[in-house]
């Protein structure tokens, strides 16, 4: 492990784990999903394997009930809010979550993509509260300190990830979980997987830098001005609600982040030579 | 001319950034960035404060800029954002608006 990390998880040990769920901890925050399926269970637990925690006290509870058939899930997810419950739907799911009760159900089939997406908007949720997001991005530790590489599909965040060198840890090839701690923000490890469908380490470390990424013939680092740089990380945070309420809190965050954090454009050669500018 | 009365929407967000006003739509999330002047003249928009008052003491006494010319810039200002939505007009003071602006210091 690179100095300065520390895992935000034990490992698992079955033999502690409850019978009816299990807890998930990302980005600090443990959640447990409660399932009466002993098959769906060990699904979970195949998923989130680095990221199961039977030992932390779950902060919140998400009920799963699985239904038998359900329509495609190509269509966009729908999330809405009505008298402090949130409601998330799409074609394979329905959900509902309760900030003030710390609980919510899930109804889906035995599938891990449904409850992949419901856990990414409670957790934005969460993080929304608190002035932290997640961000399509990749991410990586590199000497104790996280760097944080985002852009549109293509843009190049798999790409960075698979071309990690040894030194690096890879915290995620798609989704980075980034919140607030004192004056700064620290990156977590997340199981949300791109291309490279793997996940993430658990691990956490404190933010040196924000690179929006273009590929290109050689390295450069150039500087981002913080308006364009609060404008390109908004356009890329996971933001799934209309709520108005909710879109202030992204923008402060933002603006808050680009702020406190260097950002920078990251152009890089898509070859062993990509990560020779960070750090 | 009929006086205008201008106040800022609740459904927007608003942070001062690297110097600049930079305002959120939260209808929409268009994102604007304001000049010094739009900032003075945003700041001031309290939905009691007549346009032609903000321009007089917001912006020509502080910008020396003559009163016409200033006037005709706020408003078409004050258009584009409340064609966003991000300003509310009326020719009549809004009541339902939060407290008088602070006189500048």
């Amino acid at each position: 492990m690179a100095a300065g990390t520390f895992p935000t998880a034990r490992s698992a040990s079955s033999a502690a784990a409850p019978q009816n769920g299990l807890t998930i901890e990302i980005g600090g925050i443990p959640i447990f999903l409660e399932t009466s399926d002993p098959a769906f269970r060990g699904l979970l637990f195949d998923r989130y394997s680095g990221f199961v925690n039977p030992a932390a006290a779950p902060a919140y509870h998400l009920e799963i009930r699985l239904e038998p058939s359900a329509q495609p899930s190509d269509q966009d997810v729908r999330v809405s809010k009505s008298g402090g419950v949130w409601r998330l739907e799409r074609g394979d799911f329905r959900a509902e979550w309760d900030m003030h009760s710390r609980r919510g159900w899930v109804r889906q089939t035995p599938n891990p993509y449904s409850i992949d997406a419901v856990l990414r908007i409670v957790h934005s949720l969460l993080l929304a509260e608190e002035g932290g997001f997640l961000v399509h991005a990749a991410s990586g530790v590199r000497e104790g300190r996280a760097f944080v590489f985002s852009g549109i599909s293509g843009a190049g965040k798999t790409t960075m990830a698979r071309l990690a060198p040894r030194d690096v840890e890879v915290l995620t090839d798609e989704i980075s979980y980034i919140r607030r701690s004192g004056s700064g923000y620290h990156a977590y490890g997340t199981p949300f997987a791109g291309e490279m469908a793997r996940v993430g380490a658990n691990l956490k470390a404190p933010l040196a830098a924000l690179y929006f990424l273009e590929k290109g013939p050689a390295g450069r680092i150039d500087p981002v001005g913080q308006l364009a740089a609060a404008r390109a990380l908004l356009r890329n945070i996971l933001f799934f609600a209309d709520d108005q309420e909710l879109v202030k809190r992204v923008f402060e965050s933002a603006v808050e982040f680009v702020s406190r954090v260097p950002v920078a454009r990251f152009t890089f050669a898509p070859d062993e030579r990509a990560w020779e500018l960070v750090g | 001319m009929s006086e205008k009365y201008i106040v800022r929407s609740s459904a927007v967000a608003a942070r001062e950034l690297g110097g600049e006003m930079v305002i959120m739509s939260a209808a929409d999330s268009t994102i604007f960035s304001l000049s010094e002047v739009a900032t003075r003249i945003w700041q001031a928009a309290d939905g009691r404060t007549p346009l032609s008052e903000i321009v007089e003491r917001r912006v020509c006494a502080e910008f020396d800029v003559p009163l016409d010319a200033a006037y005709r810039d706020a408003e078409a200002f004050v258009e584009e954002l409340s064609s966003h939505g991000i300003l509310r007009v009326s020719d009549q003071p809004l009541t339902d608006a939060e407290p008088r602006a602070p006189e500048a210091p």
